[in-house]
């Protein structure tokens, strides 16, 4: 499930934020916000995909980096969402 | 133009302002005038003061000034930069003019392009003079002289803006009262000035507290309504027509609206970009082109605007934001300081419904940051990578060792470190975009291509070195914009436009090329040149990446400020390569 969750989020970031770059990395620890992957857009961009996505719906408060900054982060937090973490 | 001897001569392009007065004062120095042009001006100051002259000169000009006697020519550019000038050094000599497609068509050069140039351009939406996009062509920069001599060409700096190195002592010498009344005195006489012409002069209104004061002063100077011009969108995020209505119904001045569409913008986009001379990140230059043609067909061929008024008097969004982040750096785990964020772009949607937890990713500044000479512009500047990113591997090889960072660092004054972080601020919007894009490609090359002449009573010389001095909280009172002009304004504007809050002039992007219904390119020309086989043989950018990206703005997935800019920027740039590459015409050509 998390290997799957991270492969989806990494194709969605990789095309819609990236644009297929093959110079950089993602690995599931990478910082989207420390690598500058992600604007201020791009976070309301991500939360809208993981929303159609997974059918979840992200609150304000959950709406921060602990959450949504990585790969891993991203699939912990779906996982959760979909009572499966 | 000659001197009476012809020992001098002369080309000019722009106004000299003061020419009355510095006649006046010439001629009691015994000098004799032919004509009642300002460019005689120029003849006889260089007569009286050689190249001090420069320092005398109030107005927009660039001259090529021919002193044969010395076997010596002088080429020079007003302080901000408000009129252009290029200059190419050759086997065959030293070439100069007001654009560079003059160049190309009288000087052997190529037309081969600047990675460095262009990897700027990605970052602070312009070129930095003396680069341009060309390898072979420099940019004169503002408050510069290009001294040819004895077979050597040297730029010499010959003014700078300058801020005071401390306010102590300085902030109560006068009352705001006073400050106010000094500034709105400056004003009125650099409209004064500006009134000056053999032809009839207009007003731009943008709905503004900036144009909507030059224009209410240049009614009031003129003793008649000026006919006034503006832009309205049909875009309504956009449009400032309701205040535009209530500026003109305040003037009491014939007034003529211009209606702009999405794909008005992609129509004329090719046009902008011919005259602009490079790529550009921002649609904004096109609908001013359009105002500028419908100037231009109602008989105009002056029009008096409020540009630059918000870079010197603090007026734009980027000081607010640099004043907020270095409040917040204080205090970076105040939820309350950081939610100021929110109130410095009340016009941007997806911003107000940014968590506090990310507004303090995106803005909060590290302490490093703090003493870093770029503070106040790094949010803006950290996109860069990310639309560099588009480049293709050669034009990424090529720009590798261009850091324009880096290079901006080497140019700054040595006061600069010194100087109030605010004022460092004003200095980067003063000295970088103002000439590099604001006053050139949303300004003159948009009118000039129209034959309309903007004036810019807020750069005025006195008013730029009166406001330098200002305290910056004067500028900008608590998280209010210009507040020192609100003050001065007071009684010339309607209320309502003197208390807004400053709505920065924007124009749609990605819309105008792509239709939303559909996602259709509106132009031909965009389908062409953002094909996979456009973009390759452009050579540019890398096909993949921009394929993605047109694929998300055609989808309607492409909401941000960077997706636009890179679209933007992609698209401009497939134009100007185009337009100056093999298929070059100096007689013009737009498509």
């Amino acid at each position: 499930m998390k290997e799957a969750i991270q492969a989806r989020v990494r194709h969605f970031v990789t095309d819609n934020f990236l644009f297929g770059r093959s110079d950089m990395t993602l690995a599931g620890d990478t910082s989207f916000l420390e690598s500058r992957i992600i604007d201020s857009t791009g976070v309301l961009e991500l939360v809208s995909f993981l929303e159609t996505a997974y059918g979840i719906e992200v609150s304000e408060e959950e709406m921060e980096p602990a959450n949504l900054d990585s790969l891993d982060r991203i699939a912990a937090f779906v996982m959760k969402k979909l009572g499966r973490g | 133009m000659a001197n009476e001897d012809g020992s001098l001569r002369l080309v000019h392009s722009g106004e000299i302002f003061n020419h009355v007065e510095l006649r006046r004062d010439l001629e009691a120095r015994g000098h004799r005038f032919a004509t009642r042009s300002d460019s005689e001006v120029i003849l006889h100051q260089y007569e009286e003061d050689g190249d001090a002259c420069l320092d005398r000169l109030n107005g927009q000009w660039a001259f090529a000034l021919w002193d044969s006697r010395r076997q010596r020519l002088l080429v020079a550019r007003d302080r901000l930069g408000v009129r252009p000038l290029y200059f190419a050094r050759s086997a065959g000599g030293v070439f100069f003019a007001s654009e560079m497609k003059a160049l190309f068509a009288h000087a052997p050069l190529s037309r081969e392009m600047d990675a460095a140039g262009l990897k700027q351009v990605f970052t602070f939406w312009s070129t930095a003079a003396p680069r341009t996009m060309f390898r072979d062509v420099e940019e004169l920069s503002p408050g510069h002289a290009l001294v040819l001599e004895a077979g050597r060409a040297e730029v010499r700096r010959y003014w700078r803006l300058s801020y005071p190195s401390s306010f102590d002592g300085h902030a109560h010498e006068r009352s705001e009262e006073e400050q106010a009344a000094e500034l709105l005195a400056l004003l009125n006489e650099a409209v004064r000035l500006r009134l000056r012409s053999d032809v009839p002069v207009a007003c731009y209104l943008s709905g503004g507290l900036d144009s909507t004061l030059t224009a209410a002063l240049a009614v009031r100077q003129a003793g008649h309504p000026l006919e006034t011009f503006s832009i309205r969108f049909t875009e309504s995020d956009f449009d400032e027509g309701i205040w535009q209505e209530e500026a003109r119904a305040f003037l009491g001045t014939p007034h003529h609206a211009v209606w702009c569409r999405p794909e008005d913008i992609a129509g004329v986009f090719p046009e902008v970009i011919w005259h602009a001379e490079t790529p550009i990140l921002r649609t904004a230059p096109a609908p001013l082109f359009l105002l500028a043609r419908q100037v231009r067909d109602a008989g105009f061929k002056v029009v008096i605007t409020g540009e630059g008024s918000d870079e010197i008097l603090g007026g734009y969004d980027i000081f607010k934001e640099t004043k907020v982040r270095h409040f917040c750096a204080r205090r970076g785990d105040s939820a309350m300081r950081t939610a100021l964020f929110r109130r410095i772009y009340p016009y941007q949607p997806r911003l107000q419904r940014q968590s506090i937890a990310y507004l303090r990713a995106f803005f909060q500044a590290r302490p490093e940051d703090l003493t870093g000479p770029f503070f106040s512009h790094l949010p803006r500047w950290s996109l860069a990578p990310s639309l560099t990113a588009f480049f293709s591997d050669d034009v990424k090889a090529a720009s590798a060792a261009s850091d324009p960072l880096a290079d901006l660092e080497k140019s700054l004054p040595a006061e600069y470190a010194g100087w109030h972080y605010f004022c460092r601020a004003q200095f980067l919007e003063t000295a970088l975009l103002l000439p590099g894009y604001i006053l050139s490609s949303q300004g003159d090359r948009m009118a000039m291509a129209n034959g309309v002449e903007g004036r810019f009573p807020f750069l005025d010389r006195s008013v730029v070195d009166f406001a330098a001095g200002l305290h910056p909280s004067v500028k900008m009172r608590g998280l209010e914009e210009k507040h020192l002009l609100k003050v001065a304004a007071k009684g010339l504007v309607p209320e309502g436009i003197r208390r807004r809050s400053k709505q920065p002039y924007r124009a749609p992007e990605a819309v105008c090329f792509f239709d939303p219904a559909g996602g259709r390119p509106r132009f031909p020309y965009v389908e062409e040149l953002l094909s996979e086989d456009g973009i390759r043989r452009g050579g540019v950018f890398s096909p993949k990446s921009v394929t993605l990206l047109v694929e998300k703005v055609r989808q309607g997935r492409a909401p941000g400020v960077r997706d636009a800019m890179a679209l933007t920027g992609i698209l401009s740039t497939q134009l100007w390569l185009h337009q100056f590459g093999k298929d070059f015409r100096a007689g013009g050509t737009a498509e």
